[in-house]
């Protein structure tokens, strides 16, 4: 039965082969060929490619939460954008002097605002320990807090999704006014480097651009050990009949503000990767539209397969580069058909269905979501 | 008398003026099958909820195995002290296989760190086997069980409740929808688990609360109307009036 845990699915090797792929790929055409050379990624495409991955990231987060245990948090974007807050404040320190006002100890913001000392939330983020930790442990922390109450009261369902749209739109009401401390309406930007590496050079995007693939792929291996574990299996329990997980004796809250928290966590750190790449955090990070986008990506992938969701953040988002280029009005119609196509037409996602194609054509042996393989639980 | 393992006393629930319960008292001892009737809105599954953690009363006793107070405990507590609730309608986990639901089910840690490196015991699934063995999926124990019948899931449901090891099982119409075999086979199921654990069975069924062959309790307006054996509660002429009828 164990066996049957820990059988790992083809589209999981498929998938962390296609990112260690990536991580090498990429680097290589842009570093060893030529810019005319017909296979040259050059270095904007990189920084396009890690933004879609960290989306990734995001989206499997929500599927954590959302395609194993039910909640459909409208509000993930704000962990995300929490992520990248802590994230961008490091940054914003290791301008230093350089900025317009050359003040060696305010970012120009606050020089301009008239502010004579730093805020103490910004104490210690000229250390990137400090930072990273901060990354992961801010959205956390408000996860668990959030979700604590919220879980204990017994709001579920759409409930719980509203109550999460409200989070996010708080949040960037709050972050966009300058008292909060954060650069208001501009957020943070202008960055200059990371850990001593100029943002600007090709090299430290390629290393932004392998970090983003590697840390993809650890969440996915952490998502994939977390849902095959018997914390998972609950998981799945308390989405399917969760009266009946709570009279069998499990603490369903607890089980809830767990996975909620760990999600929170891997949802700031995509945002601690994606504000190098893109170079700028602004409270519109925290907008609900972004949260609701996220929820479409997973959708669209296939809820509850972990790699669906990936699949999904990068096909939508190279469709929103392509198409916010040469129809920008359109975009947000297409979005929404897709989402209600792939409500109506295909509830299984794009993996869900190419899966069924393949087994139905090669007759593969059936493998459910969740469930055990017959052969392995012999 | 034996010491009981359930002990209600003048338990109230309103809801919005409305008296759900109305001062039940009920004993049910260590060990015996209770059959629970009466008409909708007598107060049967309210009754449960309380039991169960799920309603708080408003005022009266509800202790359990001496002298625990239920009124004071949450859901997940009171399984973990030994109550096992099957639901009116199936309920199981439909995504899940048959050994995944009862895996779910059965006694042990349930909290959430010790799940996520939860790993199968020998003795874990020899206690699995042997509860497919008495509810009668030995054989598919690796189908989902969305895909069972609406008996079998009612099967595996008091199955689970089995694996839960409780001292006391509330049963809320377990034969509904079934096939007249499928509830003579429920009822010898029920009786051969009473004895060693306490089982409170709530059903409408008139034929199988007859198979049962235990004491029946008739609940109205939340109250307890009449109890004793069927033979003589049938007889009662105020049982007649409210629910048998003529």
């Amino acid at each position: 039965m164990a066996a049957t845990r820990t059988h790992i699915p083809l589209r999981l090797w498929l998938c962390l082969s296609v990112l260690v792929l990536l991580a090498v790929i990429v680097p290589v055409l842009n570093l060893l060929t030529p810019p005319e050379h017909s296979l040259h990624v050059p270095t904007y495409v990189v920084s396009l490619l890690g933004k879609y991955l960290c989306f990734a990231i995001l989206a499997v987060s929500v599927d954590l939460i959302w395609g194993y245990c039910g909640l459909l948090s409208l509000g993930q974007g704000a962990f995300f954008a929490l992520g990248g807050y802590a994230m961008g404040v490091y940054l914003v320190r290791q301008i230093g002097s350089r900025g317009v006002y050359a003040n060696p100890e305010l970012p120009d913001f606050m020089v301009f605002l008239n502010w004579t000392e730093l805020p103490w939330y910004w104490w210690g983020f000229d250390h990137f320990s400090f930072a990273v930790a901060a990354v992961v442990i801010v959205p956390a922390l408000l996860a668990f807090v959030f979700g604590w109450f919220a879980f204990r009261s017994r709001v579920s369902g759409v409930y719980f999704s509203i109550i999460t749209q409200a989070l996010t739109y708080a949040l960037m009401l709050a972050f966009f006014r300058n008292d909060m401390g954060f650069g208001g309406n501009n957020g943070l930007t202008d960055f200059k480097d990371i850990l001593g590496f100029s943002l600007q050079s090709d090299a430290t995007r390629l290393g932004l651009f392998i970090l983003t693939c590697l840390a993809l792929a650890a969440v996915l291996l952490i998502c994939v050990a977390i849902t095959s574990s018997r914390f998972g299996l609950v998981l799945i329990a308390i989405r399917d009949a969760e009266n009946r997980a709570r009279f069998l004796g499990y603490r369903v809250e607890t089980y809830k503000v767990v996975v909620f928290t760990i999600s929170a966590a891997m949802a700031g750190l995509a945002g601690a990767l994606y504000v190098p790449q893109v170079g700028i955090i602004n409270p519109g990070e925290f907008a609900p539209a972004n949260s609701i986008e996220s929820v479409i990506w997973v959708s669209v992938g296939g809820r509850g397969t972990l790699v669906g969701p990936i699949i999904g953040a990068v096909l939508v988002n190279f469709g929103k580069s392509w198409f916010t280029a040469a129809f920008p009005e359109f975009w947000l119609f297409v979005l929404g058909g897709l989402f209600i196509c792939v409500t109506l037409f295909l509830p299984r996602g794009l993996l869900g269905v190419t899966e069924s194609l393949f087994r139905r054509s090669w007759s593969m042996p059936r493998r459910s979501v969740a469930a055990s393989t017959p052969e392995a639980a012999e | 008398m034996t010491e009981p393992i359930l002990y209600l006393d003048s338990v109230s629930v309103t809801f919005d003026g409305f008296r759900a319960l109305n001062k039940l008292s009920l004993i049910v001892e260590k060990g015996e099958l209770r059959a629970v009737i009466g008409p909708n809105g007598a107060g049967k599954t309210t009754m449960m909820d309380v039991i169960t953690g799920k309603t708080r009363p408003d005022q009266g006793i509800v202790l359990f195995n001496g002298d625990i107070d239920l009124t004071r405990l949450d859901e997940a507590r009171i399984a973990e002290l030994g109550i096992g609730r099957k639901f009116q309608r199936p309920s199981v986990f439909a995504n899940l296989t048959i050994l995944q639901n009862l895996e779910l089910a059965l006694a042990g840690n349930r909290g959430a760190w010790k799940a996520l490196t939860w790993n199968a015991s020998i003795e874990s699934r020899d206690r699995i086997d042997e509860v497919l063995e008495i509810v009668n999926l030995g054989t598919q124990k690796n189908r989902i069980a969305a895909s069972l019948s609406h008996g079998q899931k009612q099967w595996l449901e008091i199955g689970m409740l089995l694996a839960q090891e409780p001292l006391l099982l509330l049963v809320d119409e377990p034969v509904a929808g079934m096939t007249d075999a499928e509830t003579e086979d429920t009822a010898r199921l029920l009786k051969s688990i009473a004895g060693q654990r306490s089982v409170l069975v709530v059903e409408h069924d008139m034929t199988f609360v007859e198979a049962l062959d235990a004491k029946v309790t008739v609940l109205h307006e939340g109250a307890v109307l009449a109890e004793g054996r069927l033979a003589q509660v049938g007889t009662d002429s105020r049982v007649i009036d409210v629910y048998l009828g003529r």
